[in-house]
């Protein structure tokens, strides 16, 4: 908690950035793992959450807290509009298509020179120090992440998660006795867009800045990976994933340009050897559902 | 409107061609990628990445002895093979011990392959911007109704549809295309005659993998070979085979000739978001056919 009073500004940046990946992470494994659905590409609820708060803060004279509200609004509306069209579909059609869509959006977004700023994204975003500084940065995006990962807890445990852990393990049953499954897999998406979004806010905190990779679909996988390499059957699982690979990335990129490669050698070993994440492998505990058809 | 001066008659026609030779690899690539799907089910993301490869290795062969037409010939034939080669290796080394796994885990490992490749190409070739020219008869262009038409593009209008028959052929008159369809409708029951399931997934596998690679050959004299190739080609190759249906090698034609063609057209219309056509495009076929334009295979 009093860690920035202790550590030098990298480690504190460093900290502040791993909690808004532990969000984006977790708020994916809320449709991921206890949803069961293939929600291939996050990072654009991510992105775009990223971008509306960085256009919201540079473009509109209101108030930063406005921003702060309406960003993950914007992400959440997205989810809608991609919902919409991809939650007819299931598993790898789902999955695919919100690739696709997803990569609509950011190709706007790379081309839209006049207002997302293209390819080169949009830098300085003025952020107060309060919350901007490197320990105010930790401080809020710590709240911050809390906050929402206890809300996501209670959502994970509340009637609507059990219904939707009740649609990963059996769709058909589900709606048999009666569950609306696509609307209860909209409104997972929807409040899984909404918290990718908060990351994405929580982000700029941090960096000051967007640019389109915020939201490619390169990204998402990597999301997915953090979700793999922490156990996505653990609600924790995720975020310890998130802090594991922003650590391992920040400190290989010190001695080598090659991350991906090792990113990718992890990746395969992790498949092979550790199909149930690293907190999974500890606490032996994932649930049988986990065995679901190949 | 400012823009509807632009749009003659021949300027839509010369784009209508430009459109059709893209088309031309947009199917190599995304036909390959649907082969996999159809077949083995699973989504290749490192399908781009052995497009880039096909690209590099064509680069490499065809200036190793200075450049020549028949060094150019013999990259383009030898490249997608060495494309093949690493799939195979890929295949039988580490992808099939995982087919029993979700998708998911499937869909991820290729992304692990993926990333490996594109660092690997990084390593080998370096990041410089990379360029190749055609043999000296395939350069410069004719003119059509006073447009200028590379020859090189119609050499892809010519070889668009020999790949096409080709698969055609391989798919419904070969003994193995025989087998692949069958084993993706039911491959416990292809299993269950005596038949090596496993071989068959890897020779689709690696033929796919070839058509990548070919891809990558045919595209490398008519654009800048570099790092990044891999992401622009795979997210397209995605959405066509979505559009044409999974697994279906016409699909995969009709998709990229709707990919194709609204591009090239787009230009014309309003060129800076001329990548926003193809995408809403999609758009429109899926809500209206959800499942894609022809008969998925699953």
């Amino acid at each position: 908690m009093l860690l920035p009073q202790f550590l030098p500004r990298f480690y504190i940046y460093l900290f502040a950035m791993i909690f808004a990946i532990c969000l984006l992470a977790t708020s994916l494994n809320m449709v991921l793992g206890f949803g069961g659905m293939y929600q291939f590409h996050h990072a654009v609820f991510y992105g775009f959450g990223a971008y509306a708060f960085a256009l919201f803060v540079t473009k509109s004279g209101l108030p930063l807290w406005i921003g702060y509200m309406i960003a993950p609004f914007c992400s959440a509306f997205l989810g809608l509009v991609l919902g919409l069209i991809t939650v007819r579909l299931t598993k790898l059609y789902f999955g695919m298509l919100q690739i696709s869509l997803g990569s609509l959006v950011w190709a706007i977004t790379y081309r839209w020179y006049s207002f997302t700023g293209g390819d080169d994204g949009i830098h300085g975003i003025p952020v107060p120090d309060l919350i901007g500084s490197s320990s105010g940065a930790y401080y809020f995006n710590l709240i911050v992440t809390a906050a929402c990962l206890f809300l996501m807890y209670m959502i994970v445990n509340s009637p609507f998660g059990r219904t939707f852990q009740g649609i990963r393990d059996n769709p058909e049953r589900c709606e048999a006795v009666g569950v609306n499954v696509q609307k209860q897999q909209l409104v997972g998406l929807i409040i899984a867009a909404f918290f990718a979004g908060v990351a994405g806010t929580l982000f700029v905190t941090v960096e000051g800045s967007v640019f389109p990779d915020l939201m490619f679909w390169t990204l998402s996988l990597e999301i997915l990976i953090m979700c793999l390499l922490g156990g996505w059957f653990i609600f924790m699982g995720p975020a310890l994933g998130a802090a594991i690979i922003i650590t391992l990335r920040t400190f290989v990129g010190i001695y080598t340009e090659y991350w991906t490669l090792i990113l990718g050698i992890v990746l395969m070993l992790l498949i092979f050897f550790l199909p149930e994440g690293v907190l999974g492998l500890f606490l032996k505990k994932a649930s049988p559902a986990e065995k679901k058809e190949g | 409107m400012e823009f509807a001066a632009n749009i003659t008659l021949s300027a839509l026609l010369q784009q209508v061609l430009v459109g059709l030779s893209r088309t031309t690899i947009l199917f190599i690539v995304a036909s390959g990628l649907s082969l996999i799907l159809g077949v083995l089910r699973i989504p290749n993301v490192a399908h781009g990445s052995l497009y880039m490869i096909g690209a590099f290795l064509t680069y490499t062969f065809a200036t190793l002895v200075g450049q020549s037409a028949l060094w150019f010939w013999l990259a383009l034939i030898v490249a997608p093979l060495g494309v093949a080669l690493l799939s195979f290796v890929f295949e039988r080394g580490l992808f099939c011990h995982l087919y029993e796994r979700e998708h998911m885990m499937l869909l991820l490992f290729t992304f692990a392959f993926s990333l490996v490749i594109g660092d690997m190409v990084k390593l080998i070739w370096g990041s410089d911007y990379r360029s190749l020219t055609a043999p000296l008869f395939l350069q410069g262009s004719f003119s059509i109704s006073g447009f200028p038409f590379p020859r090189y593009n119609l050499f892809l209008l010519i070889v668009g549809p020999l790949v096409a028959a080709g698969l055609w052929f391989l798919t419904n008159k070969t003994k193995i295309g025989k087998i692949a369809r069958a084993a993706a409708v039911d491959r416990e029951m292809v299993g269950a005659i005596g038949i090596n399931v496993s071989w068959i997934f890897a020779a689709v596998f690696v033929i796919g993998c070839y058509l990548a690679g070919l891809g990558g050959a045919l595209v490398a004299p008519t654009q800048n070979i570099t790092q990044g190739m891999d992401h622009a080609i795979i997210i397209e190759a995605f959405l066509i085979v979505i559009i044409g249906g999974l697994g279906n090698i016409w699909g995969a034609l009709l998709g990229a000739l709707i990919f194709g063609l609204t591009d090239s057209i787009g230009i014309l219309v309003l060129p800076q978001f001329a990548i926003v056509f193809p995408y809403m495009a999609v758009v429109i076929v899926l809500t209206f056919r959800p499942k894609g334009l022809l008969k998925s295979t699953w």
